[in-house]
Parts: structure tokens; sequence; C-alpha cells
């Protein structure tokens, strides 16, 4: 969509002007404002890898600038739970060997044998985090734990509701909303769910992922469906909302830097993974993005705000997050269906 | 487009080399534009790859899908799709709505220009390029922090009483259409001041020695002069607001999408259908070309007469 390509080169200025010699280039395809600068300037010093960074919006966007003929340009890439698990079974993804990885044993075991990667062959854990949504609490004081402040929305709330432009995340927080199960096949549940979403478009002012925050602080919505930590990033900088648990549940993720196929410079990729399981270094990402490592001893690092933040604590009466299931194509395609409906 | 005179070719000097000379914009022209445009006709007769890609076994879904409804799940008898339709008509009109303002504001505009002494037009023109220094996506978000709900187009009605509450402008068709006639302004004026500049200002005081009233003169002897500078003008802002995607994006609130949001969609989006998205561009061009043909003709018979 808009931050489309931003190409940033994180030239390591200091050795080249040292006259050290250049350790090789390392090509990243990332998610926006999801790396803190600061990070890839030491890795280069580090190591003397020169870095180049491209960003996307959405895990859709990267899958088909891959497809569309980026692989083999891009070392490593940092997609979501499903979408590693589309792009292995797509055959986009290389394997990493046993061993290689100094690290590994880095991992937290909950996210060591995943279903969309078992045994961690392609990918290692990146961040995690919930999607829910955020309320404006001087719009709105009352009970916001459910997913009716989308999808049946007060009166005092409608026409001022964000929600993300994303098919697979918005699409299962409505599913969760009806109580039906994901990748349904069945008639009667797929036209309610048609319905449902059609019905709440209504009271929604936009579809905006990248912006999600923004409309929070600028008051723009009152309601923005949102990741958990761009929702604590809105807080911080000053939008009165506070982050719901809905009742109804609510989706999780993971996004997981993944080992491209043909990558070009495969072992300064295997550095840079080895890197970023350095407790130090991937706390310093969920220190920026506010959002949880799976990586052991992470949480003495953290800063005291990230760790009482309450969009990383959900309140014991919440219920266990959502995974968002991959379909298969024919599912699939009626999920589209349903998508392009909503955007006619 | 706008008042290019048919070169005669008679230096004969370069006869020879005509070809050679000729050789790099046609190579270009083919490479870059007709090879695309060709590939994507292919692709829009080709099997949709699951998840985006295409698989090389010839289809005519995508254009099924296009014009025929089948119901959600494909087993319905079919009847007319409407939700493409819809999306045509939508970026049809906001692309017409655009070209007409951006004409009723260019026009003066151009005229003012091209009647200033000639060595401040550069100036002038200069003015009128600065904002197009900055990219597009910039002024496109821009705009959006001054028509926000609480944004300073909303502060300044409030503050010099005009209104009690702020207008809801933002994520509206209204700011799309802001969008479309702000972001192609410049290509109705540069057109018509091209054409107005060589206008022959001697035939005004003629008509006037004729005793013809103003509107005569405009509507009789300078319209039809410029005329084709004005058509160019109108072309240049209809074609791409037909395929307009970040107005619709960012100052619509990508609600309601519009042929280019569409396209989009099935090439960057979830759906991943590439032929579909390949078939959309295809009938969006067959329109742009009949409107283009219609108007060819239309020329040429008045240029017979």
């Amino acid at each position: 969509m808009t931050f489309g390509r931003l190409t940033t080169t994180v030239a390591a200025l200091t050795f080249c002007a040292g006259g050290a010699l250049a350790e090789g280039k390392l090509s990243i395809y990332h998610w926006f404002e999801y790396i803190p600068q600061e990070l890839l300037d030491r890795f280069s010093e580090e190591t003397g890898i020169e870095v180049t960074m491209d960003t996307y919006d959405s895990n859709e966007a990267m899958l088909a600038s891959l497809k569309g003929g980026t692989l083999g340009s891009y070392d490593v890439a940092v997609p979501g739970d499903y979408m590693v698990q589309i792009m292995r079974d797509e055959g986009m993804l290389d394997t990493i060997a046993e061993g290689e990885l100094i690290n590994k044993a880095n991992i937290e075991e909950q996210w060591l044998n995943v279903d969309f990667d078992p045994g961690r062959m392609h990918s290692i854990p990146y961040q995690w985090g919930s999607t829910s949504f955020a309320v404006n609490r001087e719009v709105y004081a009352e009970d916001i734990d459910t997913t009716d402040m989308i999808f049946n929305p007060p009166d005092a709330l409608k026409g001022k509701i964000n929600v993300l432009d994303t098919q697979g995340e918005l699409l299962a927080l409505a599913s969760l909303h009806l109580g039906i199960p994901q990748c349904s096949a069945d008639r009667e549940q797929l036209k309610k769910l048609s319905e449902t979403v059609n019905a709440a478009k209504a009271h929604w002012a936009s579809f905006n992922s990248d912006g999600a925050k923004d409309v929070l602080v600028s008051g723009d919505a009152a309601v923005g469906m949102i990741w958990n930590g761009f929702g604590a990033k809105a807080r911080v900088e000053g939008a009165p909302i506070e982050y719901a648990y809905p009742k109804e549940g609510y989706v999780v993720w993971m996004d997981n830097v993944v080992l491209l196929k043909d990558a070009p410079n495969r072992d300064n990729a295997i550095k840079f993974m080895d890197f970023l399981l350095e407790p130090e270094n991937i706390a310093e990402v969920s220190n920026f993005a506010q959002y949880t490592a799976g990586v052991k001893g992470v949480t003495p690092l953290l800063t005291d705000d990230l760790k009482s933040s309450p969009e990383q604590n959900p309140p014991a009466s919440a219920p266990a997050g959502t995974f968002v299931k991959v379909c298969d194509q024919e599912t699939q395609a009626l999920y589209d269906a349903i998508w392009t409906r909503l955007k006619k | 487009m706008a008042g290019l005179v048919p070169s005669s070719g008679k230096s004969a000097a370069f006869a020879p080399a005509r070809i050679w000379l000729m050789l790099p914009s046609w190579a270009s022209i083919g490479f870059f534009l007709l090879l695309p445009v060709l590939l994507m006709l292919v692709y829009s007769f080709l099997t949709k790859e699951f998840r985006g890609g295409v698989v090389w076994e010839f289809s005519l879904s995508s254009y099924d899908r296009f014009f025929l409804d089948r119901g959600l799940f494909g087993d319905e008898p079919p009847q007319i799709e409407w939700t493409y339709i819809a999306i045509f008509w939508r970026s049809a009109w906001q692309a017409g709505l655009a070209t007409i303002l951006c004409l009723i504001v260019g026009f003066p505009t151009a005229w003012f220009i091209a009647t200033r002494p000639s060595h401040t037009r550069s100036l002038w023109l200069f003015l009128i390029t600065i904002p197009y220094w900055v990219n597009l996506l910039i002024r496109t978000v821009s705009m959006k922090f001054l028509i926000r709900d609480n944004g300073p187009l909303n502060e300044w009605l409030m503050a010099i009483g005009l209104i009690d509450a702020p207008i809801t402008m933002i994520n509206t068709n209204f700011a799309v259409q802001l969008g479309l006639f702000y972001s192609y302004l410049p290509f109705m004026v540069l057109p018509i001041y091209a054409a107005v500049e060589r206008y022959n200002f001697a035939l005004n005081e003629a008509a006037a020695d004729l005793y013809a009233p103003k509107w005569r003169v405009l509507w009789l002897i300078v319209l039809p002069v410029v005329r084709p500078g004005v058509i160019a003008g109108c072309i240049l802002v209809f074609v791409p607001s037909l395929g307009a995607f970040l107005a619709p994006d960012l100052l619509g609130g990508a609600k309601n999408w519009m042929i280019g949001s569409l396209i989009e969609d099935q090439f960057k989006g979830a759906a991943g259908n590439w032929p579909f998205g390949a078939a959309v561009a295809m009938v969006l061009l067959s329109i742009v070309l009949v409107v283009l043909f219609i108007y060819a003709r239309s020329h040429a018979r008045a240029s017979e007469q």
C-alpha cells in the first residue's frame, strides 16, 4: 500500500572510512517500523556486513513481491506465522542445517516446535503479540472487552472505527465474534460472516494498517483494530486509549525471521539470525516495537514500561488468543470472495 | 498531443537515417509499453495459481468472474455481476468530476498565465510546478492532515464561525475527489497554457470591432482555437484519475475500491489473483481506448469540415 519500498541503506560507514575490508552484504525484506536503526548499525559495526533493507506493510504484499521475481535478491524476510507455512509450502524457504545456528538453544521451549515450522527448520522467532483493538476512553467509558466494539458498535462509536486492511486478521476476528471456526466451508456460516462484516462496514471510517496508530493518536478514530505493540505506541504518543481483550477471543501471531531460498548472502543471513537470537539484541527490538520476543533471558533486559504495559499483560479473565489458520485453496477462494464483496 | 504540428518530413537530408533515428523511441515504446501490456493480455487468459502467480493453462474464468455473478459459492444461476460495474462506475464519475473541476479552475489559470508579459510567464509556470517537486504520496498524506476532523481546515472554519462542529471530510468521496483534483490540476493547466500561448489575440480585437460580445468571442473564437489543448488536458486528467489508487486508499479510507485499488489488491493483497487483476486492467484499457478512438474520429471529422 503506502509506505512501499522505503529503502534504507545502512552502510557500515565507519568501517569503510577506516579502510577495513567489507565482509559482504545482507539484504533484508522487513515490515515497516519494526527494527531500530541502531541495532542494524551495531550489526554492521560488529560484523562489517553492509545491510540494506526494503519494507512491506502486509504479509501478502511481501509474498506477491517475492513471487513477482524478487526472490533471490533478499536473504531474509519476516513473515507472520501462517505466512511461514505458506512460503514453506511454496518452496520459497531454505533449510537451516542442524548446528548451523549457534544460538538456536536460546529459543524459548514453547516456540521451538511450532505448527507452522516444526523443529524450526527455516525460521527463528522474531516477535509475537496479539491483534485486537483499542478504544478511546474519553469517547467511550463502558465495557470494551467484546468484539461488538468493531462488529456491532454502540452509537457513540459509529463512524469512528478504523480496521486493519488485512484480510486474514479481520475475517479471523469476525469469525471469533460469530463463534464460527476459521476456514469454514459451511454455507450458512460463511453467509453470516459476509453479512456481518458488510453490515459493520457501514459504521467503519476506514481500513488502514500502517496508519492504525496515527488515526488513534490524531483522534480520527475512536476505535482502532490494532496490533498490541502498535497500540502501546499509540498510547505512549498520547492517545487516551485502552487495549481490549475481547471475551469472544482475539488473534495472536508470531513474526519470524526466515532464510529465503536462493539467498545471495546465505552465510551473512545465518549470522544475522544468530545476532537476533542474542537476548540483548532481540530485547532491543522488543523495547522498540513493544512486542514480545521468543528468546530466553530477554525479560530482565526490557524497559519497565514494557514489562508493565497493559498491552503485554492480559488480565487473568482474558481468553487465550487464536492463530490465523491457513485455508486450503477452495476454502480460501470463498474468503477472498467475501473480502471483495466487502470492498466493492 | 496538444497541438502537435505534424512534421511534414521535408528535410530530405535525414530521410535515409529516418529508420535509425526512430529506432530508439520505437524500441523503448515496444519494450516498456507494448510488451508489458501484451504480457497482461496473455495473463488475463491464464489460470490463477493459488496465492499469486499463474498456471499456463488457457482459461476464461477471469472474464467470467468479471461479468457474471454466480453467487458466493459459484453454483447459483449466473446473473450480471454488479460488483465490478459499481467499482468502474465510481471511478468513472470521480474521474469525470475531477476533469470538470480541473477544467473550471485550470482554464482561467492557464489563460491568466498566458496573458502575462512574456518575461513573467516562466515565473508563473514555475510556481505551478513547485508543489510537484514533492512526492505525490507525501502530498496526499498532507492533504489528509489538513482535512481531518480536528485538522487546520475544520479548526479554521470553526474559528471564523462558519460551522459549530467539525465536518467529516476525511474518508469520504469528497476527500477522494479533492485528492484527484489537486493531484492532476497541472496536467490541465499546462496543455491549455501551451494552446493559449499561441493564440493570436488580434482575433479578439477583430471580433470586438465587429461588435461580438465577450462570451461569443470566447465560445466562437477562443474555444475552437484552443480546443486541442483543452482536450489534451481533459485526457491527461481523466485517464490517470480513472486508475488512481493513492487518493481512494489514503483519503477515502480504502473502504470503497476504485479500479486502481481493485487491481492492486489482486496482485498485492490476500486474493493473489493475477489473471483477474490482468483482466480488470484489460477491461479498463479497452474502455480508455474506445474513448480515445471516439475522440480521434470526431476530431478527424471536425478537421475535414
